[in-house]
């Protein structure tokens, strides 16, 4: 963990408080403060480390291809056959190093590896009528929910040229659809000026 | 733009893998005892054939791990893939010479 005061918003530079978009924006987008995320390995194949990982997090690990878990306090994001993104929001610098020292304790010998990777990430969250129409402009995914299928589902991909982890969080019929879009801290304020770019149509204005 | 089925993240666009090259190329077991030709066959020589192709892809802008893909070069469709170090599955391929 870098010193606690030296952590920064990945956007902290564009000074996007109080420029919030209103509530009722055909697409709104929103930097999420630094998020505690740490990447897990291990076998789906071995049940003891499955059982390991559910005890030190008390939600189970996602093995179906392109599905992420969640609960109040955590989402878990399959990232391939053997590797997961385990993420939370709005909690203490210390959180990670909490979160991945649980795990160390959980996992012990079982062949797994527990890295620390929030300071490397940056979460822009997008919601709004027209957030898949955003997307879709730059990501070859099919978000449509029969293929992409909806809330509760993940993919890696590339968003114009950037890799990206989107995770869908809720439906349209939810009041929908939003998305937790991951990338890396380097490309950030790139992914947010293509962003704010290609809603600008929807903006009304 | 091909769509490509990764073995484990299902079918996804052309642009999020890149291509790995032939595949099934074995690095000598014995490299003290290759001539510069040998060398030179194992490091710059592929094969380039109408019709049935063997390669390597990555699905780099995904999950990426790596497979193995057969592939028409011709009409460019994908006839099967294969997990890196099987041999490829019994194919009956489109013949052009
Ligand atoms: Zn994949």
């Amino acid at each position: 963990m870098i010193e606690t005061y030296l952590r920064q918003n990945a956007l902290a530079h564009l000074g996007l408080e109080g420029r919030e978009p209103s509530s009722d924006a055909a697409v709104r987008l929103h930097e999420k403060s630094l998020p505690t995320a740490v990447n897990l390995r291990g076998e789906k194949d071995d049940p003891t480390f499955l059982e390991a990982v559910n005890g030190a997090l008390g939600l189970g690990l996602p093995v179906e291809p392109n599905t992420a878990a969640q609960n109040e306090t955590l989402a878990i994001l399959w990232l391939g056959p053997n590797e997961w993104l385990l993420v939370r929001h709005d909690v203490s610098p210390e959180a990670e190093a909490q979160l991945s020292a649980s795990l160390r304790d959980a996992l012990g010998d079982i062949h797994s590896a527990v890295t620390e990777v929030g300071e490397s990430l940056v979460c822009i969250h997008i919601s709004g009528p027209r957030a898949a129409d955003v997307i879709a402009k730059g990501c070859p995914l099919d978000l449509h929910p029969s293929a992409f299928g909806g809330a509760g589902h993940c993919a890696q991909s590339h968003l114009s040229k950037t890799a990206i982890t989107l995770h869908q969080l809720s439906n349209e019929d939810e009041g929908g659809p939003d998305y937790d879009l991951y990338t890396r801290r380097s490309f950030a304020d790139y992914l947010w000026r293509w962003l704010s770019d290609a809603a600008r149509e929807y903006s009304g204005g | 733009m091909l769509l490509i089925s990764c073995p484990h993240c299902g079918p996804r666009c052309e642009s999020e893998f890149a291509n790995g090259g032939e595949a099934h190329i074995e690095r000598p077991k014995d490299p003290e005892t290759l001539s510069d030709a040998d060398w030179a066959e194992f490091v710059f020589f592929r094969d380039n054939p109408k019709g049935l192709v063997l390669e390597r892809w990555n699905h780099a802008q995904g999950c990426r791990r790596w497979f193995n893909a057969a592939r028409d070069s011709v009409t460019y469709e994908i006839l099967a893939v294969y997990p890196m170090g099987s041999p490829p599955p019994a194919l009956d391929p489109k013949r052009y010479v």
